[in-house]
């Protein structure tokens, strides 16, 4: 297997873009991506999206998206897992990479949530709909069920989990590309609108388009394009069971522990060497699971880690620098990728105002549904 | 909700029939081909005792357009006697009292009407026991 680095990077701003339209969003993304480089050319993309189908009526995604972006021709295809759709495009252009079958490959996540579909249902369709949806449950509603367990089992609070929102809209304040740029305080999220009890709005991550964008090549031809390529060290993912009632213990997320796994051995390191890690904070609770999933902290211990400034920049391990899917938004199918792009600012030393200092070694987990899917990147600054 | 499916479903709605694998003795709800657990493909059925215990729950405060009417209303993943666990929402009762612990029966409930003109569907609805 040949070593793979991220060599370009592009996203549009997240946030409701009225006026950009889904293959607009793409070729923006694309094409910073390939400028970022200084590419001129590709073998083949990947184009991560939940559901273009349902939100937009458009599918065929693969070689839509070649055309618009001037690249009809070559190899490209739509991949979906959910809302890990952008990770899961991510980890095929690596594969194709690594494999030797292509040198330049794009892998670009997007989606277009807010031209006037039914997201709650359409968002739902990521969970069972026989044994779940049918019911009447929300995505918010499984979240809220894994919170209650949690609570329930090691006396996780309703303020641990403002405590998440708090740390994650501070980081994002400093994301220019964040759609909520903006600082809430404890007792403002506490006392945000129910959504699903005990999740409130501001537990929740926001409704978004966007896309994000990155380019990878072997290692060995990353000096043609960037004196600063960053190296993809590990790559995995897993799956669980897509029915939260088929989970033995429902506050845990089985899947983010085997992909965490999975990555850290095959880059061969473990929690204690990631210095900064974006994870699924689709909902507060999500975070304080895939903590504890991912082994920063241990089993039962996430509560309080943002409350006590661990997963803070400057704390321990800082998550979420960019604001996470909380405040930056979560373009569901653009969220895995856009995540990559913070890690290898990052490792860049090219992440501003929320520059984790001598970061060397990143890590990105990527969720799909309440957990069914779950894919973990680790990156390396060369 | 298209005709075939919903009687395709109606074993496991109606009459809460699950399967259990010969191999491990896992209950699932609704019966699989392959056990999960230890990939076992024998498989009998039984039915599902309509009683069982809340693991976890919530109250869905903004819900989805088919249930806008019912809104708040409790879920919860409730486990049966059988150790088989499935979603059901929880009424005839005030939905924040429904918590981790609480002791339910199963009963047959109108679930959703689909639209306007489309076929109304049935299944369990959990009730606190007295």
């Amino acid at each position: 297997m040949r070593e793979v680095a991220i060599i370009g990077a592009g996203m549009t701003r997240f946030g409701e873009l009225w006026n950009q339209s889904l293959r607009q969003m793409f070729v923006e993304a694309a094409a910073e991506a390939l400028n970022d480089a200084g590419a001129d050319r590709i073998d083949s993309m990947y184009v991560g999206c939940m559901s273009g189908g349902q939100f937009t009526g458009q599918e065929h995604l693969g070689p839509l998206m070649a055309d618009q972006f001037g690249m009809a021709g070559v190899a490209s295809v739509h991949v979906e897992s959910a809302c890990a759709s952008g990770g899961v495009a991510l980890r095929q252009a690596f594969i194709e990479v690594a494999s030797g079958m292509s040198d330049l490959v794009l892998a670009v996540g997007i989606e277009k949530m807010t031209d006037g579909a039914d997201v709650t249902n359409v968002l739902a369709t990521a969970a069972d709909q026989e044994l779940e949806v049918y019911y009447g449950v929300t995505f918010p509603g499984l979240y809220a069920m894994i919170a209650r367990a949690h609570m329930q089992a090691y006396g996780t609070t309703e303020e641990d989990l403002a405590w998440v929102s708090v740390k994650n809209h501070r980081h994002g304040a400093k994301n220019e590309k964040a759609q909520f740029p903006s600082e809430f305080t404890v007792e403002q999220v506490m006392s945000s609108s129910m959504v699903a009890e005990p999740l409130r709005l501001l537990h929740c991550s926001p409704v978004s388009d966007g896309a994000a964008a990155v380019l990878l090549c072997p290692l060995d031809q990353a000096k043609d394009y960037t004196d600063k390529p960053v190296k993809i060290v590990g790559s995995s993912l897993a799956t669980g069971s897509l029915a939260l009632a088929d989970r033995e213990d429902p506050a845990f997320l089985d899947s983010v522990q085997k992909s965490g796994e999975g990555a850290y051995k095959m880059a061969g390191v473990g929690p204690r060497d990631i210095q900064v890690a974006e994870v699924h904070d689709c909902f507060s609770i999500a975070e304080i699971c895939c903590i504890e999933a991912l082994g920063f902290v241990e089993r039962g211990k996430g509560g309080p880690a943002a409350r006590e400034g661990f997963t803070a920049i400057g704390g321990c391990i800082p998550v979420n620098t960019s604001g996470g899917l909380k405040a930056k938004g979560h373009p569901v199918g653009a969220t895995g990728v856009a995540q990559a792009i913070e890690i290898f600012r990052q490792l860049r030393g090219e992440a501003g105002a929320r520059q984790v200092e001598n970061a060397r070694l990143g890590l990105a987990q990527n969720m799909g549904g309440s957990g069914a899917s779950s894919v973990v990147h680790i990156f390396q600054g060369v | 909700m298209p005709s075939p499916r919903y009687t395709r479903e109606i074993p496991s709605r109606y009459r809460l029939e699950a399967g259990r694998c010969k191999g491990c003795g896992k209950v699932n709800y609704p019966a699989r081909l392959i056990c999960p657990s230890c990939r076992g493909e024998e498989i009998e059925k039984l039915n599902l005792s309509p009683q069982g215990t809340v693991i976890t729950s919530t109250v869905i405060h903004v819900p989805p357009a088919d249930f806008l009417m019912e809104a708040p209303y409790a879920m919860a993943v409730v486990e049966t006697p059988e150790g088989a666990r499935f979603m059901t929402q929880v009424v005839d009762c005030e939905p924040s009292t429904v918590l981790p612990g609480m002791e339910v029966s199963l009963e047959f409930r109108l679930i959703r009407k689909e639209g306007k003109s489309g076929i109304l569907c049935y299944g369990h609805k959990a009730v606190p026991v007295a």
